[in-house]
């Protein structure tokens, strides 16, 4: 019961950030809403875990915050200087 | 039990809410630092509130050091995500709205 008001409470949240993804006016707003979205999928992917009775979903849940760190990071490389794995060095900050 | 089944539904119920909240600030607010402001919220006290709920769901175990691991996880990687986040936004030059102008140019 308690599983269920908190999964309903992550999902209108991510709800929200889907509209904010889909309204935001620069790159950085969607970015931003693509990185809550990650957010609220590992805490949605632990609570599903207790909800459902398998509480060894939690590897994916952690596997999930690691992809989604390192995707932000991608994609922030990417917009900032429009290559992933180039030699930056001479690009003032 | 009874203590422990208490405690576990006001973290959940808090942090879904203030989950919520940060979501709300995610959509309301005007510009891009406010917004990332709003969710930092749900990137450190809301995801901990309900960690938490569940590490007491769960008892001393395995499942408890996994369910700490992510959220000492996520407190490591949510600020410096948004810190790179703005650093980029403000070297590409978004604009911060001041007081002075919010009534000039709300899109």
């Amino acid at each position: 019961m308690m599983f269920t008001a908190a999964l309903i409470g992550i999902l209108i949240t991510m709800c929200m950030a889907l509209v904010r993804g889909a309204l935001g006016p620069t790159v950085f707003d969607r970015i931003l809403a693509v990185n809550a979205m990650g957010t609220q999928t590992v805490l949605l992917i632990a609570v599903a875990g207790f909800w459902s009775g398998r509480p060894e979903w939690l590897d994916l849940a952690l596997v999930y915050a690691l992809v989604n760190f390192v995707g932000t990071i991608a994609v922030l490389k990417y917009t900032r200087f429009g290559s992933l794995a180039e030699d930056h060095t001479r690009v003032q900050p | 039990m009874m203590i422990v089944d208490a405690f576990s539904w006001a973290l959940l119920v808090g942090g879904a809410l203030l989950c919520v909240v940060g979501g709300l600030g995610l959509l309301r607010l005007p510009d891009v630092y406010t917004r990332a402001h709003a969710a930092g919220i749900n990137d450190t006290l809301g995801s901990w509130a309900i960690l938490l709920g569940l590490m007491l769901q769960a008892g001393l175990g395995l499942v408890t050091v996994k369910l700490a691991m992510i959220g000492l996880f996520m407190a490591l990687v949510g600020p410096v995500s948004s810190h790179a986040l703005l650093k980029a936004a403000y070297a590409h030059g978004v604009r911060v709205q001041s007081n002075d102008e919010e009534t000039a140019d709300v899109d």
